[in-house]
C-alpha cells in the first residue's frame, strides 16, 4: 500500500468515527447515565419521605451488611440482609443447576433431530417468551398453590390427602424461576451441541471410553462454552429476580430484587437501595468476568 | 504372513430401513482376514465398504450373520470393548485436546498407568514423526499432520486390528503418495492387521496383501492384487480394476470362438473373453497368425500409445503398445494390422 493510500484509508477511518459520534454519545449516555445517578444516590442521605438529601454519607453502603441499633447505637451484622443474600445466591445456583439438568437433555434431543424438525422444536421452546412474565408466573402459581391444579389432581386421584404446601416457600420460587429461565439455558446449549461433531462420539467409543467417559471427557469439555453461556444467562437474571419471588414466594421469602424495591418503597431508604443495586451489579460483573476467562481459556492457541 | 485369522465375517446381512423400503447395504458377505495382513475393501461408492467396517468396529449391528475377532464372537459387543481401533475418514480428532492428549486418549480410557500412557504417547509421536507438535492443538495442524495424529491415536492402544476408512482421500496427490508409503511402513513395523477401505484401485493394488472387491453389497472376489488383476472372476471385477477388452464368444471344442469366427485358446469358463490392452501385440497385416483388424484411432499417452482397433466384423478393441519414441512401431488410422494375444492373456469369464 502506498503512503497516499494509507493516509486516505486513515482519513476514511477517522470520518467513520466522526459520523458515528452522535450515536455513540447517545448510547454512552443512555448506558451510563442512570447508572451514574444510582451510584451518586448510593452516597447520599435518605430523605424523610423517600427521595434523598444532598449530603454525603456512607450509610447506604454500610447498610448493605450492617444495621445500627436505634437504642444503643452499636453496629451489628444485619442477619436479615445476609439471609436475603444467601437465599438469592442459593436459589440462583439451584435454578442454574436444575435448568442445566433439564436443559442439557432437551438441547441434545433437539440438536440430534433431523434438520427440518429442529426449527419446530426450537420454536416450541421459545413459545413461553410470548407471554408476559407476570402472567407466566401467575400461571405457575395457579398450578402449585394449595387449592391449585396440582393439588386438586393429586387429591382427586387419591394419591395424597393433604395438599402439598409449597406456595410461598423457597421451593415455589425455585420451581418458578427454573420454569421461567429454562429456555435461556436450552438455547445456548443447543447452539453448542449443534456445532458438536457427532463423529467424536464414535471416536470416543472406539477408543475404549464408556458412555459416561464419553460424556465427561468428550462432550462436556467441547460444549463447555455453551454450558457457561447458559449458566450466566440463567444465573444473572435469577439473582436479580423480582416478579417470581414476589408472586410465588409471598411477602416473606424476599430475594435481592424485592429487597431493593422495598428500599425505594416502604423502606424509604433510597441510598441503601442504590447501594444494593450497585452491589448486585458488581456481583454480576464478577460472574461475567469468570465467564469470559473460562470460555477463552479453552480456545487460546498459546494457553 | 501367518495363516491365523484375525477377523471373520460370516454371512453378514445389513439392511437399513424396514420392510419393502429396506436397503441391503451388505448382502450375505463372508470374508476371512488373516492376522498381520494388509487387507483392502475396494469398490465403487455406496457398495457397502464403510458399512462393513462399521460392523467390525461395532458401530452397527448386523441384521444377520456374525463377526468374529480372533475366533471370539463379538457380534453383540459394544465398540469400546472390541480390540479394534478406527482411523476415521474425517479424522474425528478431539478439538479440545492437544496432539499428545489425543494420542493418549485410548490408553487413558483403558485405565493404563500414567507412566505407560506417557511412554506410549512419546513412542507413537516418534513413530509418526510428530514429536515437535506434541503440545499443539489439532486445529493448528495441516491435513497430513492431522492424518498422522489420527493414525497414532488409533495405533497407541495396540489394537489387534486397525480399521481405516478412506484415510487418504482428503489429501492431495503428493501427500497421498507419501502417506501410502508411511502407512505401509507403519503396518510392517507394528505387525497389526490393517483393514483399509478405498475406492481407488491403484491404491488398493499397490498397498494390499489381499483385496476384496465389492459391488452392490456383495463381495465379488477376494485375492492378492495379482490374482485379481490377472484372473478377475466376472465382468465387474475386470472392468473395475484396470482396463479390459470384453469380447463376446461361444465356447467350442477347440477354444473360444469370436464373433468374427476366429477361435482362440483361453483359460476359464464363460461367455465373455477378456484381454488387457497391454497384452495385445500388433503386427503387419497378412504376416503370420493373428486377427485381422483396422486401426480406428491412436491416442498418445507419453509412456505408451493406445491404439483403437476394429475387428473384421466391427467389434472394437484397444491395444496398449510401447510409444514409438521407445522403439515401438507407430500406427495411423485406417492401417490394417494383425492382432495377437500374449500367451495365457485371454481368459473367459462369466457375464
Ligand atoms: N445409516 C444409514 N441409513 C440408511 N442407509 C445407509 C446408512 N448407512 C449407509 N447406508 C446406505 O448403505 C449403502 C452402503 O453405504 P456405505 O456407506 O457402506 O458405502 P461405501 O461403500 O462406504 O461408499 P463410499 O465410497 O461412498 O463411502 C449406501 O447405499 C448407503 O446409502
Ligand atoms: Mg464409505
Amino acid at each position: 500500500m502506498s503512503p497516499a493510500e494509507q493516509s486516505q484509508r486513515r482519513k476514511s477511518t477517522r470520518n467513520g468515527w466522526l459520523l458515528s459520534a452522535p450515536a455513540l454519545t447517545l448510547l454512552f449516555l443512555a448506558a451510563s447515565g442512570p447508572l451514574l445517578i444510582v451510584l451518586v444516590y448510593s452516597f447520599l442521605t435518605p430523605g424523610q419521605y423517600g427521595n434523598v438529601v444532598w449530603e454525603f454519607s456512607l450509610d447506604g453502603w454500610v447498610g448493605i451488611l450492617f444495621t445500627r441499633d436505634i437504642f444503643d447505637g452499636t453496629t451489628n451484622l444485619a442477619d436479615a440482609h445476609l439471609t436475603i443474600f444467601w437465599r438469592s445466591v442459593k436459589l440462583s445456583l439451584m435454578t442454574t443447576a436444575l435448568t442445566f439438568a433439564l436443559g442439557f437433555p432437551t438441547a441434545w434431543f433437539i440438536a440430534t433431530r433431523p434438520p427440518a424438525q429442529r426449527a419446530m422444536w426450537l420454536f416450541l421452546i421459545t413459545i413461553p417468551f410470548w407471554t408476559n412474565l407476570l402472567i407466566r408466573t401467575f400461571a405457575i402459581n395457579e398450578v402449585i398453590r394449595n387449592e391449585g391444579l396440582m393439588n386438586t389432581v393429586l387429591i382427586g386421584a387419591g394419591l395424597i390427602s393433604e395438599p402439598i404446601r409449597i406456595i410461598n416457600t423457597d421451593t415455589a420460587v425455585f420451581i418458578g424461576m427454573a420454569y421461567v429461565y429454562l429456555p435461556l439455558m436450552v438455547l445456548p446449549l443447543f447452539a453448542a451441541i449443534d456445532r458438536f461433531d457427532m463423529k467424536l462420539l464414535e471416536a470416543g467409543y472406539d477408543l475404549y471410553a464408556s458412555r459416561l467417559q464419553v460424556l465427561r471427557h468428550v462432550i462436556l469439555p467441547i460444549v463447555k462454552p455453551g454450558i457457561i453461556a447458559g449458566s450466566i444467562l440463567v444465573f444473572v437474571p435469577s439473582l436479580g429476580a423480582y416478579v417470581t419471588p414476589r408472586v410465588l414466594g409471598g411477602g416473606k421469602n424476599m430475594m435481592i430484587g424485592n429487597f431493593i424495591e422495598l428500599q425505594f418503597g416502604q423502606g424509604r431508604n433510597w441510598p441503601l437501595g442504590a447501594a444494593l443495586s450497585m452491589a448486585l451489579l458488581l456481583i454480576v460483573m464478577a460472574a461475567l468476568l469468570i465467564y469470559v476467562r473460562a470460555s477463552t481459556k479453552g480456545n487460546n492457541p498459546h494457553g | 504372513m501367518t495363516q491365523k485369522v484375525a477377523i471373520t465375517a460370516q454371512n453378514i446381512i445389513k439392511a437399513f430401513g424396514q420392510g419393502a423400503t429396506a436397503l441391503r447395504a451388505l448382502d450375505d458377505v463372508s470374508v476371512d482376514i488373516a492376522t498381520g495382513e494388509f487387507f483392502t475393501l475396494l469398490g465403487p461408492s455406496g457398495c457397502g465398504k464403510t458399512t462393513l467396517l462399521r460392523l467390525i468396529a461395532g458401530f452397527e449391528m448386523p441384521t444377520a450373520g456374525k463377526i468374529l475377532i480372533d475366533g471370539a464372537d463379538v457380534t453383540e459387543m459394544p465398540p469400546n470393548r472390541r480390540p479394534v481401533n478406527t482411523v476415521f475418514q474425517s479424522y474425528a480428532l478431539f478439538p479440545h485436546l492437544t496432539v499428545a492428549e489425543n494420542i493418549g486418549f485410548g490408553l487413558k480410557m483403558q485405565g493404563r498407568p500414567q507412566a505407560e500412557v506417557k511412554a506410549t504417547t512419546a513412542e507413537m509421536l516418534a513413530l509418526v514423526k510428530l514429536d515437535a507438535m506434541a503440545d499443539r492443538k489439532t486445529s493448528q495442524l495441516s491435513g497430513g499432520q492431522q492424518q498422522r495424529v489420527a493414525l497414532a491415536r488409533a495405533l497407541a492402544p495396540r489394537p489387534k486390528v486397525l480399521l481405516l476408512d478412506e484415510p487418504l482421500s482428503a489429501l492431495d496427490l503428493k501427500l497421498r503418495k507419501e502417506m501410502q508409503v508411511e502407512l505401509k511402513r507403519l503396518q510392517l513395523e507394528t505387525g497389526i492387521t490393517f483393514v483399509f477401505v478405498t475406492h481407488d484401485q491403484e491404491e488398493a493394488l499397490t498397498m494390499s496383501d489381499r483385496i476384496a472387491v465389492m459391488s452392490a453389497g456383495k463381495v465379488q472376489q477376494v485375492g492378492a492384487p495379482r490374482d485379481i488383476y490377472t484372473r478377475p472372476v466376472n465382468r465387474f471385477v475386470a472392468s473395475f480394476i484396470g482396463e479390459t477388452n470384453f469380447l463376446p464368444v461361444t465356447a467350442t471344442q477347440q477354444g473360444a470362438r469370436l464373433s468374427t469366427g476366429d477361435v482362440i485358446a483361453a483359460e476359464g469358463q464363460g461367455t465373455v473373453l477378456i484381454v488387457r490392452p497391454e497384452q495385445l501385440r500388433l503386427g503387419p497385416a497378412g504376416v503370420g497368425a493373428g486377427l485381422a483388424a483396422t486401426v480406428t484411432g491412436v491416442v498418445y499417452f507419453g509412456t505408451d500409445i493406445h491404439v483403437n482397433l476394429a475387428l473384421s466384423d466391427g467389434t472394437s478393441l484397444t491395444a496398449r503398445v510401447p510409444s514409438p519414441v521407445d522403439g515401438g512401431a507407430d500406427f495411423t488410422t485406417g492401417q490394417p494390422v494383425a492382432v495377437t494375444f500374449q500367451p495365457g492373456a485371454a481368459r473367459l469369464i462369466r457375464e
